[in-house]
Order: structure tokens, then C-alpha cells, then sequence
């Protein structure tokens, strides 16, 4: 199932300067795994030391905030867009 | 860490002045260290970066209150407490915003059971909120380094804001808002030119979809995303007033609204600068911060005990407050939590209560932030959370005529007659409404 990952700029000299990336995972969790298998390092940007998302790291499958739905768990529909965007605050 | 990365490509080069004291962009996470520049989140854990300052050397020495004081009557009276250029009044993006007035409420105040209360008015800035603190910061930020566009997502009041020093700067704006935003705020948005776009959601959607964007366009400014910690620090300028105006001393408390949490918590930066550098003497004080029930998160964290604020979508009248995921929470909770003061939410129905109070008792007019402000005051004060004896300042950041909605269906005329005297006499309105009547 071929997830498109949308890449922060901060995160994308783990990707070799790519914006986007195709990876295999039905699940959010399955898509960091994979992401990381691909580039070596980036999990460790994106996780913490507890293998849980980042406190500042914002993750959407589609429209969907992961917060909102299963976290690590959500599903990864084949073709869905998985953004990674670090929080700000807005206002 | 001391390293200071030196990745970014727009940034000014170590040692420049052209942001003042200002030494270095710092992550309020992990502590990891960059050079000035356009950039917000940390390369190492995605933290918010902060402005780190060296107040103490500089071409005139320590920051002192006659060179405070020697500055011009707007939020450049403190450049040298900010990062910008020493000249910053004197560049084109300037539109004097600050100093607006610290207005005492004794009426308010007497209605609230209060000995002294006072109303920080940032109406009375440039486009009608304390957003022009903000701009004025960052869009300096954005000329010195040299870019053309200047972008947001916004609330409402801060696109206005943007529109307006974009447009006195001669530079581009693109303005991001929710579809849904009070007519008031969209127009005060659109006249001004510049690209305005309505987006089909609320305001983490569009929040969401202009940190995207900005992955797209490096070489626009987006100010409270990839220019947010010079943005941030414009909102220090409130502290640093408030401090002066009540004659270089701090107050015992202080409400402040809550939607990213950033103006809170730079309040309190501002002060704990200002005592560090002995301009005021430390004298204790409690922030206090005021939500609507209908986006309360950080509220709800306060409540909870929790240092993590869980995101919630916003459904509340005072729209300018409606941020479900604010990523300054938690530092707002670290601050009210320090300073002993404490948190608490609002029905809609109490905001307009509060914007109805503050304008018959003190002729201030307030948008819908300065109902839940003044609506938490009274709150707090019947939990007892808050003293009625303390000197208190209640944050009013924008203009009732920017949200006249909320409160269209409740006020209006209080007869409709015919033009003749007979039908005034008839509809009892010469009469003196007797005490606690209106």
C-alpha cells in the first residue's frame, strides 16, 4: 500500500532534498518504519525516546489530525498523503 | 548546547546589528541554538524556536529607561529591547502601533468588587488590535531580510494587520482566514488590497494549510510561521507598556486572553526582562488566562493538572480565540502555573456579558476576546481564585466594531418610534430610569 509522505523542509536532508516520498504501510506507525528504512535518522526527528510523535510535531493522513484519530495507529489507506508539520502556534 | 547552526540561507550574518541585541534563536525544547534567520522549529526535536538577547553590552551599553524613553511614541519606544534595527522607526513597514492607553476602570472595577483595576486598551492600534504589535516586528524582520512577500493565517485580526503593513511597506501580502470569519474581519482584511483567500475550514485547517504552503515559498515571509519568533516578540511591547504606564512597577495581576498562548506568556517575558535588567524592581505578580468554553484546551489542561494541552475543534463566538491546537499552551500553563494565577473558560452567552459590562461601565468597546477577558475576571474573582484587593490589568486586544455580530441581537435601539414629541412622551422615554435601571 503506497503511502505519499509530505516532507517538512526541516526533515528533507534525511530525503536528499525531496519535498515528497513514496513508502509501503497501512498504518501510521507502519509509514514511520518505513520512512526510516529509507532514511536512516528520520524517525528520531519525528518520534521521541518513547517511540510516541513528537510533542511539537503535527501528523495528518489526508485531512485527518492523527491526534484526533488512533495516533500511531491511524490507518494509512493505499494513495493517502501522510503530512508531517511541525506545530506552530498560530493566532 | 552553545553551537549556533548556521544552515538557514536567509539569514543576517553573526554579530550584525540589524536585530539588535538579539543573539540567536534558541529552542525552547532542547536548548539547541541558530542563527538569526526565517525559520521556527528545530532541526533536532521540532521544538519552537525562541529569540535569545545579550542586553548587557551594545554600542551605549545596558538598556536603560532614559534610553527607553528617548525612543518614539509607538512600540519603537523599545527597540533596543527587541530584534530589530536601532533606526526601525524610520523604515517604511512602520505604522506606529503602541502605546495605547492603559485606561483606569474604577466603574468596572466597582462592579466587579475590585479596589484597582485597569483596561490595557489595544484597540486603539493602527487596524484596531494588538496584531500590529506583532507585524510591526516581524515585517521589520522581513525587510531586513530582503523579502518581497509577506504571508499569514489568521484569526481575522491579525490579517488585517498584515494587509495594512504590507500595503504601507509596498510590499505583498497573501492572507490566509477561515471561510467563516465575522464580515467585520474580512473587510478590514480586504481593504487593503493585497491577496485574501477564504479557506473551507476553521482556523487549524488554514493554519495547517500555511505551514504547507511555506514549505513551497522560502522566499516569502510568513509571519507567524516561518517568522513567528520575531513576530512573537512584538507582543512583549503590552509588558513592557503596562510596566511603564503604571510608572516603571509591575501590577499583582494580570488577565490575559488565550488562543496560541504566545501573547500570555511573551507578557511574562517582558516583565521578568524588565526586572532582570532593574528597570522595574521585581515585585511578585499572577497571570491569569481567560479561554471560551468553546475552544478551551489549554483551560481544560489547567483544570485537568495535565502539562499537555489536548487539541479540541473550536465551535465559540469569539473567533479570534479559536485556535484548538495551541502550540504555546503549554508554556502558557508553565507561566500561570509559576506565578501562582490560574486559568478559566466562558459560555458565549458570559462573553457578550463581558463585552456589555466593559462598554456601559467604562465606553470601551471591545471585540470578543475582551468579553471572554473581562468575563474570566469575574469568574476567577467568584472562585476566588483571583483578589479583589490585588491591582489587576484586564487585557482588551481588539475592537467591537470588528465583531458586531456578537452582540447585534442584544443591544439595539431602545424604541422605535414616529418623529413627534407626542410619541416620545408616549414611550416613556424622558423619564430618568430610577437607580439600577437602564
Amino acid at each position: 500500500m503506497s503511502v505519499t509522505v509530505r516532507v517538512p523542509t526541516i526533515l528533507r536532508t534525511y530525503t536528499g532534498g525531496a519535498s515528497e516520498v513514496s513508502v509501503e504501510g497501512g498504518t501510521l506507525s507502519e509509514v514511520v518504519t518505513a520512512l526510516e528504512a529509507a532514511h536512516p535518522g528520520i524517525a528520531a526527528r519525528v518520534l521521541d525516546d518513547d517511540g510516541k510523535l513528537r510533542r511539537f510535531v503535527n501528523v495528518y493522513v489526508g485531512d485527518e489530525d492523527v491526534r484526533f484519530a488512533s495516533g500511531l495507529d491511524t490507518p494509512t489507506p493505499a494513495g493517502s498523503t501522510v503530512s508531517v508539520i511541525p506545530a506552530v502556534a498560530g493566532g | 548546547m552553545t553551537t549556533v547552526s548556521t544552515d538557514p540561507g536567509l539569514a543576517i550574518a553573526p554579530g550584525s546589528r540589524s536585530f539588535g541585541p538579539a543573539t540567536a534563536l534558541v529552542c525552547r525544547e532542547c536548548g539547541q541554538r541558530y542563527q538569526l534567520g526565517a525559520r521556527y522549529a528545530c532541526d533536532q526535536c521540532f521544538g519552537p524556536l525562541e529569540v535569545g538577547y545579550d542586553f548587557s553590552g551594545g554600542p551605549s551599553g545596558a538598556v536603560t529607561r532614559q534610553q527607553i524613553e528617548a525612543g518614539p511614541p509607538s512600540i519603537w519606544w523599545y527597540a533596543s529591547l527587541l530584534l530589530v534595527p536601532a533606526d526601525a522607526a524610520d523604515r517604511p513597514v512602520d505604522l506606529s502601533p503602541g502605546w495605547t492607553r492603559l485606561h483606569r476602570a474604577d466603574h468596572l472595577g466597582a462592579a466587579l468588587g475590585m479596589r484597582r483595576l485597569w483596561v490595557k486598551d489595544d484597540s486603539g492600534n493602527p487596524t484596531h488590535s494588538f496584531k500590529d504589535r506583532v507585524v510591526a516586528v516581524a515585517l521589520t524582520a522581513a525587510h531586513t531580510l530582503g523579502l518581497q512577500t509577506v504571508a499569514c493565517a489568521s484569526t481575522g485580526n491579525l490579517a488585517g494587520a498584515v494587509a495594512a503593513a504590507a500595503a504601507r511597506a509596498g510590499m505583498r501580502s497573501v492572507v490566509l482566514i477561515p471561510d467563516d470569519l465575522e464580515d467585520g474581519k474580512t473587510v478590514n482584511a480586504a481593504v487593503y488590497g493585497g491577496t485574501l483567500v477564504a479557506i473551507e475550514g476553521n482556523y487549524d485547517d488554514v493554519n495547517r494549510l500555511c505551514s504547507e504552503v511555506a514549505f513551497e515559498h522560502e522566499d516569502w515571509g510568513f509571519v507567524n510561521v516561518t517568522l513567528r519568533p520575531f513576530y512573537a516578540e512584538g507582543s512583549k511591547t503590552v509588558g513592557y507598556e503596562v510596566a511603564e504606564q503604571l510608572g516603571w512597577r509591575l501590577p499583582e495581576q494580570i488577565v490575559s486572553p488565550i488562543a496560541s498562548g504566545s501573547l500570555l506568556t511573551k507578557v511574562d517575558k517582558a516583565w521578568r526582562e524588565l526586572a532582570a535588567l532593574g528597570l522595574v524592581e521585581g515585585t511578585p505578580y499572577r497571570v491569569f488566562g481567560a479561554q471560551a468554553t468553546g475552544c478551551s484546551p489549554v483551560s481544560q489542561a489547567f483544570a485537568a493538572g495535565h502539562e499537555i494541552v489536548k487539541p479540541v475543534k473550536p465551535n465559540t463566538i469569539a473567533k479570534s480565540l479559536a485556535i484548538g491546537n495551541p502550540a504555546d499552551g503549554p508554556y502558557a500553563l508553565d507561566v500561570v502555573r509559576r506565578t501562582g494565577g490560574a486559568i478559566a473558560d466562558v459560555s458565549d452567552d458570559e462573553v457578550v456579558e463581558g463585552i456589555r459590562l466593559l462598554a456601559e461601565t467604562e465606553g470601551i468597546f471591545a471585540e470578543t476576546a475582551g468579553g471572554v477577558t473581562v468575563a474570566v475576571l469575574r469568574k476567577l474573582l467568584a472562585l476566588g481564585l483571583a483578589d479583589p484587593d490585588a491591582e489587576t490589568v484586564v487585557l482588551n486586544t481588539g475592537d467591537g466594531l470588528k465583531t458586531l455580530d456578537a452582540v447585534s441581537g442584544v443591544v439595539g435601539p431602545s424604541a422605535t418610534i414616529r418623529p413627534t414629541l407626542d410619541a416620545f412622551r408616549a414611550a416613556g422615554l424622558g423619564q430618568t430610569p430610577e437607580a439600577g435601571q437602564q
